[in-house]
Formats: structure tokens, C-alpha cells, sequence
């Protein structure tokens, strides 16, 4: 699945400080209608994308506290979280507020 | 809900499909119904405590962070939509960290032009002779942000004297606040915990501060700067390791995530938070060497950067201030060490 990937307030430096990421995320599909969720995303982007301190992004196994989401500039708190769907060309936003002032 | 993509529409406008949900009300509202709530309270809190006065100077405080740069912009739109007669400046410090403060003044000088706000940088250097890299390289990374910190306040109310500033405004928002009026608890400093939770502080000193963004949580700060394409830095200081502050911030944001409106209910207690009239308060007076306001003979800075002269960097760190002389009685009620204390960037 081709999905757009950005990092922002400070989290681009966990990954070679590059703030745009276009990815294909592969992931299993149990039964054909299996979509790609927000939690398969993050796991995926913590093993494939996330360089170093991966405490600094994740918690359990969500986003740490205060690290902003948004699918599509939508934020994810309306859509579900973790369990938000993706889908082809989708646009995942992740901004770090922890950072500075 | 689950697994389904938002499709739902804004609860203010039921126009436009919504965009976020606030922290404040958990309302889920569009990006246009989000810009003018989020303008309308700051106004409003602006006007109801009438934190400022038609012709006044304004010195922005700007590091070129989210929360300066987001204030810059909103403060400027509101003094010309609601026409505050204002006269707004920025005012940077520059502490002289190469690779951090360096890149954050390039993000600065952005904001001016795009905002055509006249700038006013101070640098350690010039008030203080050194940088804050002269000062690691001597001291190390131990205590390095008690040095920063002291210096940076008195760094800001120099700038805003140059400007001939009425008052200076800092982009501390409502997470920040909840986290002060922990940390104060935390390390029962009741002097700041009694003031940390105020809209304006410093009335008494030379320049009074206010903080238009007490009550806005960071989250819709960023959310704005976002939506709005704002030009903001975000790299953490080198040389602050902000371990103490670090855990308040990162409970404070567990407790968001639960209950997000655990964050004004901390800024409520802080503000209903009395010291008994029993209680021996620290008097404040001037310091005899550079005339800034201080509860000792010299100011903190004035220790600091005595210690750093003399090549005895200690000094003015933790309770070493019998070494110049202070008097004995200030001991006992005086302002208390702060050794312990993380990037003073924070302190009110």
C-alpha cells in the first residue's frame, strides 16, 4: 500500500532527519478484507522508519502522549486512533509537541 | 466509529466536515470553526483581564518555536482585526549555543519579515561577556541551565527596556503551566508556586509579563501552526538534559490523554493555591551590582557571573553564597538553592 508519511516538531530526527517519507507498507491480510490499520501502520513505521529512540514516538503500543496524529489532515482522535483504516495514497501526519517553545 | 474514517461534520458550523477534536470541550470541529475559537478565547481572555492598553509597546518574547511563532501571528492578526492600537516587537535572546540557537534566530528573522515585525536580538555575550558555549566548555553540562536560565530572564528584560517595551509576552501555554505548578509542588517552592499560575506577573518589577496563551492547550498550538503552514523550529537545546521537568511534562501528558481537561483543573489549583499571611516570603530588593530587582545583595546573575570572572564557576550554585558575603539571616528564609533546577526557559 503507497502511503505519504511526514515527521514533524522534531520527530523527523528519529528518522535520518527527513520529514517526508513516501513508503509501501506490506502487511498480511488474514482475509480479503483485511485493511491496513493505524496500529499495523505504527509498527510497521517503528521497525521500518524509526532510527533511534523509539521511546521518543511510541509508548506501548501507541504514540507517546503528545505526539500528534492525522490521517488525510484529519486528526485522529476522530477516527478511531489505532484502529483507523487506511487506504491507497493516504497521508499520515505525525508531530511531535514535546519540542521547545 | 471504529475503523471508520471521519466523515462526520463540525459541531459548530454542521457545514464542513470536522477536523480535530478539541482537548478543551472535546467538541469536533472543522478548521475554520477551530481558527476563529481558538482567536476568540485569547482575545477574550486578553480583554477581560485587560492585559493591555491602547499605544502600548509589546515585546514578544521569540525563540522561533511553536509557541512564540503561533503567538507572534495570532497577536498580530488580533491587534489589527479588533484593533488594539498596539505596537508589536520581537525579542529574541541569542545565548550563543552554535547549532541551536544559531539556526532557531534563522526561523526569527523569517517571522519578521513575514510578519513585518520589527526584531531585537540580546546575546549573552554582549550583557554578559560570555556564551553559553564559553560556559559549558567550563563548567560542563552540570548546572549549565541554572546559568542559562538566570541569564536569560534578565537577557529579556533588558531587550524589552531597550525597546522601551510596556510589557513583554511569552508564548507559555497551559501544559507548560500545569507542569510549573507540579514542578513547584514538586520542590515546595511556594514563592513561585504562588505566582507561576498568574496571567501577568513582575507588576512590581520593571516590566510586567503576561501570558496570553495560559489557558490554550498546546495541542491546538500546534494544530494551528500546522493547518497554517507556520514557519516554527523544533530542535530540543543541546545542552539540556531537562530530566526533572521532563517527567512532569511527560505525567502531565498521560494525564491529558485519560482526561484532557486534567490540565486547566491543575492550572485552577495553582491559581486557588493562598499562602498563609504567617508565612516569611522573601523581600524583594535590589541588587547593589547591576540594580536588578533581587531578595539578596547581588542578584542571581550577578553570582553567577562574579563566579565565572573569578574562575570559581560554583559560586551562586547551590548554597555556596556565604563565599561572598552574604548576610547570615538571609540564610534562613532567603530564596532557596536552585541546583536542582532544569532549563529556566520555564521559570516565572
Amino acid at each position: 500500500m503507497q502511503l505519504t508519511l511526514e515527521f514533524g516538531g522534531g520527530l523527523e530526527l528519529l528518522c535520518d532527519s527527513k520529514k517526508i517519507h513516501n513508503v509501501n507498507v506490506e502487511f498480511e491480510q488474514q482475509n480479503k478484507e483485511d485493511k491496513l490499520t493505524m496500529k499495523g501502520l505504527l509498527s510497521w513505521v517503528r521497525t521500518n522508519l524509526i532510527k533511534e529512540r523509539p521511546e521518543m514516538f511510541m509508548k506501548g503500543d501507541t504514540v507517546r502522549p503528545g505526539v500528534l496524529v492525522l490521517v488525510n489532515d484529519c486528526d485522529w482522535e476522530l477516527s478511531g486512533q489505532l484502529s483507523t483504516t487506511l487506504e491507497e495514497k493516504d497521508v499520515v501526519v505525525f508531530i511531535s509537541t514535546l519540542h521547545g517553545g | 466509529m471504529e475503523g471508520k474514517r471521519s466523515l462526520r461534520m463540525c459541531c459548530l458550523c454542521n457545514e464542513r466536515r470536522a477536523s480535530l477534536k478539541r482537548p478543551k470541550t472535546l467538541q469536533q470541529i472543522c478548521r475554520e470553526c477551530f481558527y476563529l475559537a481558538f482567536e476568540d478565547e485569547i482575545h477574550q481572555l486578553i480583554v477581560d483581564n485587560r492585559l493591555f492598553t491602547r499605544g502600548d509597546r509589546i515585546a514578544i518574547g521569540a525563540s522561533g518555536g511553536k509557541d512564540s511563532t503561533v503567538l507572534a501571528y495570532v497577536l498580530s492578526k488580533l491587534n489589527r482585526v479588533h484593533d488594539y492600537g498596539l505596537h508589536l516587537f520581537l525579542l529574541s535572546v541569542d545565548e550563543g549555543i552554535t547549532g541551536y540557537r544559531d539556526d532557531s534566530l534563522e526561523t526569527v528573522h523569517r517571522n519578521q519579515i513575514e510578519y513585518g515585525l520589527p526584531l531585537k536580538i540580546v546575546s549573552y555575550k554582549d550583557l554578559y561577556g560570555w556564551t553559553m558555549d564559553e560556559i559549558v566548555k567550563l563548567i560542563g553540562l552540570k548546572n549549565n541551565c541554572t546559568f542559562c536560565g538566570v541569564f536569560r530572564r534578565q537577557a529579556l528584560d533588558r531587550g524589552a527596556a531597550f525597546l522601551k517595551a510596556d510589557k513583554v509576552v511569552t508564548g507559555h501555554n497551559a501544559d507548560d503551566i500545569a507542569e510549573t505548578v507540579l514542578l513547584n509542588i514538586l520542590r515546595g517552592d511556594i514563592a513561585r508556586l504562588s505566582r507561576c499560575s498568574s496571567i501577568i506577573t513582575g507588576e512590581d518589577g520593571p516590566i510586567p509579563r503576561c501570558k496570553p496563551f495560559k489557558y490554550t492547550y498546546e495541542k491546538e498550538i500546534v494544530m494551528y501552526a500546522y493547518f497554517k503552514k507556520l514557519d516554527y523550529f523544533s530542535t530540543e537545546c543541546i545542552y539540556s538534559p531537562n530530566a526533572y521537568r521532563g517527567f512532569a511534562r511527560e505525567f502531565i501528558k498521560d494525564l491529558e490523554r485519560i482526561r484532557p481537561r486534567a490540565i486547566l483543573d491543575i492550572i485552577k489549583s495553582g491559581e486557588n493555591f493562598r499562602i498563609s499571611t504567617t508565612t516569611k516570603m522573601p523581600e524583594q530588593g535590589f541588587c547593589e551590582r547591576c540594580g536588578y530587582i533581587s531578595s539578596q545583595k547581588w542578584c542571581k546573575a550577578c553570582v553567577l557571573l562574579d563566579g565565572l570572572n573569578r574562575g570559581l564557576p560554583k559560586l551562586g550554585i547551590g548554597r555556596s553564597r556565604v563565599a561572598i558575603g552574604f548576610k547570615e539571616e538571609n540564610k534562613s528564609h532567603g530564596t532557596k538553592s536552585i541546583e536542582s533546577k532544569q532549563c529556566g526557559s520555564l521559570d516565572f
